[in-house]
């Protein structure tokens, strides 16, 4: 999961260092977009839960229980999307009773769709997602899957106002976080930069030569 | 009009703990010590899915003797109400004692207002961030709150326990000597109990959020050689 670092207000930039992508738990992790208000109380609310029926049942949630929990917490949202403040976060994770990596978006109404490959939410999201349909494979490698996502938010940035692209002035770089068997772990503030700058001052200046 | 036999309250307190005393007594006993990497519970208990021990909070670990059905609605409880607390506020504001006072009120109330007490002893332990810093609460079926230091030790054999503890307990000790100190004491003379009959589970006061770790499996066998 990766997620740029750009929050707006009008026209007006909000926060450049907004962080969007978080641990759900152990295993699963949500990226948010839509009003950052109630998308940052929303996955507080959702980690609390998970993390309560962990305790009181001695028992993880299946990843499809997850989903579904947080398909709920959108669904309460409604009335304030109909105003104006949707939140339509993205839940992925490891899912340990098929062993695979699962995708799920959603609509405002809390509707849940899960993907077979990837899926990108948010403003600049259908750049990012064309980037990414033309690079995609089922068999990549994280570290090619990390780079992708790099890329692709570069491409969202590029084109979108709302998009924040890597700021080498001020060192912000996207979030991104890999899950897998080993659970969910954030790639290193470092790493990303590393890379980052490859992609952008390497030989193909951005992927556009 | 009938008069109810006069009863005098020292008997009926009296009554109930010795009842309370009796259901604790059946059980089997579980220990707390603090260790180098931070608080390790080792319980007395055959069941691979009946915990006696259980996580509270990122800090915060229940242990439990007595009646499965009644301490497990006070630790559902204790989860509630520092979930709750940690969501309301800050993760930083939870603390074992609140939550072990939470429970002297719950139990000193039942003790004291309903027919049958809880036939239940807790244990609420914390660990903090340096060795020596923790915390363990031990909660008696009346209310009665006792905060330990080095160790705790609850259920029927506590008093026994203890004499071999006070003798044996060395500060400090890393997991391994603890974890077998803790099969010793909880087992006959001479015999320590073995994996199969242990469950045990770690504060590592290391751990990033969720200090709270369970011991099990191989981990458990290889640790106790």
């Amino acid at each position: 999961m990766a997620g740029d670092r750009r929050a707006t207000a009008g026209y007006t930039i909000a926060s450049r260092r907004i962080e969007k992508v978080f641990p759900a738990d152990a295993h699963s992790g949500v990226a948010i977009a839509g009003a950052a208000g109630p998308a940052v109380e929303m996955v507080r609310l959702f980690q609390v839960q998970l993390e309560h029926y962990e305790k009181v049942q001695g028992a993880v949630l299946s990843l499809e229980g997850k989903a579904n929990q947080l398909s709920m917490l959108i669904r309460a949202n409604l009335n304030a999307a109909m105003m104006g403040l949707a939140v339509v976060p993205l839940f992925a994770g490891y899912d340990h009773n098929r062993n695979r990596g699962r995708v799920f978006s959603y609509d405002v109404t809390g509707g849940r769709y899960e993907e077979l490959d990837f899926q990108a939410q948010g403003s600049g999201s259908v750049h990012a997602r064309n980037w990414i349909k033309a690079g995609w494979r089922d068999d990549m490698s994280a570290d090619e899957t990390v780079d992708l996502a790099l890329r692709s938010l570069f491409a969202a940035a590029d084109e979108d106002v709302a998009t924040g692209g890597p700021d080498l002035v001020r060192r912000i770089f996207p979030l991104i976080a890999v899950i897998d068997t080993n659970g969910y772990r954030e790639i290193g503030d470092d790493e990303v930069a590393t890379r980052s700058e490859a992609l952008l001052l390497g030989p193909q200046r951005g992927g556009f030569e | 009009m009938s008069m109810p036999f006069y009863v005098s309250p020292e008997q009926v307190m009296k009554d109930r703990a010795d009842y309370a005393r009796k259901g604790i007594a059946r059980g089997r006993s579980l220990v707390a010590l603090e260790c180098e990497p931070g608080v390790l519970i080792v319980a007395d208990n055959p069941s691979r899915t009946l915990n006696k021990i259980s996580e509270i909070y990122d800090r915060i670990a229940f242990a439990a003797v007595g009646l499965y059905s009644e301490y497990q609605m006070l630790r559902i409880a204790g989860v509630r109400m520092a979930d709750l607390k940690g969501y309301s506020y800050s993760r930083e504001d939870v603390s074992a004692q609140e939550i072990a006072n939470a429970y002297a009120q719950t139990l000193h109330q039942v003790f004291t207002h309903e027919m049958k007490p809880y036939e239940v002893e807790l244990l609420v332990a914390g660990v903090g961030h340096e060795p020596g810093e923790n915390d363990l609460y031990h909660i008696m079926y009346d209310g009665v709150v006792m905060d330990e230091q080095n160790y705790s030790v609850l259920g029927g054999q506590a008093e026994q326990i203890s004499e071999t503890l006070t003798e044996a307990f060395e500060p400090n000790a890393d997991l391994q000597s603890s974890l077998k100190l803790g099969a010793r004491v909880l087992g006959e003379e001479a015999e320590p109990l073995s994996a199969e009959q242990l469950e045990v589970a770690l504060l590592d006061r290391t751990r990033d959020r969720r200090a709270f770790r369970r011991i099990a499996g191989d981990e458990l066998a290889s640790l106790l050689g």
